[in-house]
């Protein structure tokens, strides 16, 4: 089956495989009125297949993030919207615009690099009014847009500094700014906050997301990091090997995720190898209704899905389908993560499994814990089925 | 963290070198330029300023002085206007065999200068290749004796010869440009042309102003093309110290000279180091 994921359908391939999954898992923040349109689009150096097949559709004043790991095609794919690379094959539009055969400099698109590329033989004002100035706009409107810019990032102090004495932080504000001032129709952010440290990065998340519904651009933002893509998008499409893994809202991704990889690449999960038989999925000794056909397949259960069971269990199990299934497993090892800490834990059968639990003291072992059958996510097995499709 | 005597062994002979080889002939000629020579050829060591009075006022210490800045200043305009469309080509369009081209362009400082300044006789000489070639193709009636032993036979073969002199800082400027920038230009708006004048040109900068001065520096001090090929009235003022200190005999005189243009190009050398560092930003 092609594992092109349309944004629209974002996960109705893999659905199609699990017809019984409960939500359709439409992923839908996107506005009918759609800004870009990336079809079928591919990148090959060489031998060397860095994207296949990208297809993806962007909504007008949506922010979209592209997660993926190193060598996941997700700065190709971003270097490909600018103009700085031309894709093998495949079409980009923009507003029914062909936008992938026009230079770099005739498209309404800007980018914000990984390393600012501030020009440093300019002051931070001459590179904010750098694209205005090369567009020929007149001197009074130059100025008055260079300082609402500036001010916009606050940075209006530092106007007449030469970007190599400013800090790594007042860079990125200036690269967003040097980019915003000319009101493009695209920003692109290719992993803006890498180099900046922890807790600046955690203001900025706050602050660029703050911006981009302020000044209602399109943000197209790369990362690695999932974390990042949770906290600022509107949509994460997930990149793996030069292909689309999902896309879908950070809830919708981290509740739904369609595939074994999606799960353990977006939080931590326990990937649950089951055997159905008759609406019952066993896996090990644990047994939960499910309403899959017979047969085998994996689920994904979140380590906070599993908690701590109460000490007299319900004697009656209630008529609604929510009661919990119950499991007794002896502690290995516990990491402490301040409100949480993680448990691994080791059950009667011997499978493994991480739990995340408020932090307390723990009774004696062996402890008892218990998980909602809902919450166990059937997931398509990346590691088979696609990838022997694949290679 | 290095022994002491790890220290002296690295640092004492190169010392030595510069102290022997350098300093000590640079403090004799210092001093020879304050002395004289009499009648018979033999140094008086009595300190006068007679040698640089000499050099104010004959007119032709002077104007061959001026001819040979002019020659470097053309040497070193044409070897610009050479040197930076080809270290800019090399640096952004050539792509994977720009090694290949590197080389090339460098082959040439391997061949001795001599045979450089040789064949360029041969080329330009009243029966060489280039005053044949005029007269086959009709474009004159008989031989242009201009091409050889002329300021014209000088500033090309100086031209071809230091060329890549000022090609490798160009290009070395060039290849340190981030293509980040480049891109942020066309990525702002920028047309090719734009970007060229406004990012890299001005980051190109401090290249340009080592080559312009290796190439003004070496030209100046030139006399092999002068003696080979510049005739009488391509004399320059290197050829002059080197009759001084020859045939004519007045190593004060020599000295007093050779002293002036180690002034005026060290004078330079900082001119440009200042504005180099003025223009560089990393």
């Amino acid at each position: 089956m092609a594992r092109t994921l349309l944004s629209a359908n974002a996960s109705s391939a893999k659905t199609t495989t699990m017809k019984t999954m409960s939500e359709p898992a439409i992923a839908s923040t996107a506005k009918p009125t759609s800004l870009l349109s990336v079809r079928n689009v591919a990148k090959h150096f060489g031998k060397n297949i860095v994207l296949r097949d990208i297809s993806l559709e962007i909504a007008e004043g949506e922010f979209l993030t592209i997660l993926g790991e190193s060598g996941s095609g997700k700065t190709t794919l971003l270097r490909i919207l600018a103009g700085f690379e031309q894709s093998t094959s495949g079409e980009v539009w923009m507003q029914g615009e062909r936008l992938d055969t026009q230079p770099p400099y005739r498209r309404r698109v800007n980018t914000v690099f990984q390393n600012y590329a501030l020009f440093p033989h300019m002051t931070v004002e001459d590179n904010v009014g750098y694209g205005l100035r090369v567009a020929k706009r007149p001197t009074e409107e130059i100025q008055a847009r260079v300082a609402e810019a500036l001010s916009k990032v606050k940075m209006s102090e530092y106007a007449k500094s030469k970007p190599s004495k400013i800090s790594g932080g007042q860079q990125q504000r200036i690269a967003l700014a040097r980019a915003l001032v000319n009101r493009p129709r695209l920003l692109l952010l290719d992993e803006p906050l890498s180099a900046l440290d922890a807790n600046l990065r955690r203001q900025m998340q706050v602050e660029l997301k703050a911006l981009q519904r302020e000044v209602g651009i399109t943000f197209i933002f790369v990362t690695h990091d999932q974390e990042e893509a949770m906290v600022m998008s509107d949509r994460i499409a997930l990149l793996r090997s030069g292909e689309l893994e999902q896309v879908a809202s950070p809830r919708e991704i981290y509740s739904r995720p369609a595939t074994s990889y999606t799960a353990q690449f977006i939080g931590h999960t326990n990937l649950l190898q089951a055997d159905i038989s008759r609406g019952t999925a066993m896996c090990d000794r644990l047994a939960w209704p499910t309403s899959l056909p017979d047969g085998s397949a994996l689920f994904s259960l979140r380590p906070e899905s599993i908690r701590l069971a109460k000490v007299a269990p319900p004697v009656i199990a209630s008529p609604k389908t929510a009661s919990p299934i119950r499991f007794r497993a002896h502690l290995r090892d516990r990491a402490f993560h301040g409100a949480t800490e993680l448990l691994r834990v080791e059950t009667d059968g011997g499978l493994i499994l991480t739990i995340r639990t408020a932090t307390r003291d723990l009774p004696e072992t062996p402890l008892e814990f218990e998980f909602l059958a809902a919450d166990a996510i059937p997931v398509s097995d990346s590691d088979n089925s696609n990838n022997k499709e694949r290679r | 963290m290095f022994s002491r005597a790890y220290r002296a062994a690295i640092t004492v002979p190169p010392l030595i070198w510069v102290a022997v080889f350098l300093l000590v002939p640079y403090l004799l000629m210092f001093c020879y330029s304050f002395w004289s020579v009499s009648e018979s050829g033999t140094i008086i060591h009595s300190w006068n300023l007679a040698n640089y009075r000499e050099l104010l006022t004959k007119p032709v210490y002077w104007e061959t002085l001026l001819r040979s800045m002019w020659i470097a200043v053309r040497v070193t305009f044409f070897s610009m206007l050479l040197g930076y469309p080809l270290a800019y080509f090399l640096s952004f369009h050539v792509g994977a065999r720009k090694d290949l081209y590197y080389q090339l362009v460098i082959i040439p400082l391997w061949v001795s200068y001599l045979v450089r300044a040789y064949a360029w006789k041969t080329i330009l000489g009243t029966d060489g290749v280039m005053n044949t070639l005029l007269q086959y193709v009709h474009l004159t009636s008989h031989p242009l004796d201009f091409l050889l032993y002329s300021p014209f036979a000088v500033v090309l073969t100086l031209t071809h010869i230091y060329t890549p002199f000022t090609f490798l800082p160009i290009y070395a400027s060039l290849e340190h440009i981030p293509r980040n920038l480049v891109e942020a230009s066309h990525d702002l708006g920028a047309t090719p042309q734009q970007t060229f004048w406004r990012v890299i040109f001005p980051l190109s900068i401090p290249g340009v102003l080592a080559g312009a001065t290796f190439a003004f520096v070496l030209s100046l001090g030139d006399f092999l093309a002068p003696l080979l090929l510049g005739g009488p009235s391509g004399i320059m003022i290197s050829n002059i110290v080197v009759s001084l200190f020859g045939a004519a005999y007045n190593w004060p005189l020599g000295a007093a000279i050779s002293l002036c243009m180690l002034a005026l190009v060290l004078a330079l050398i900082v001119f440009s180091e200042r504005l180099e560092r003025k223009w560089s930003f990393s």
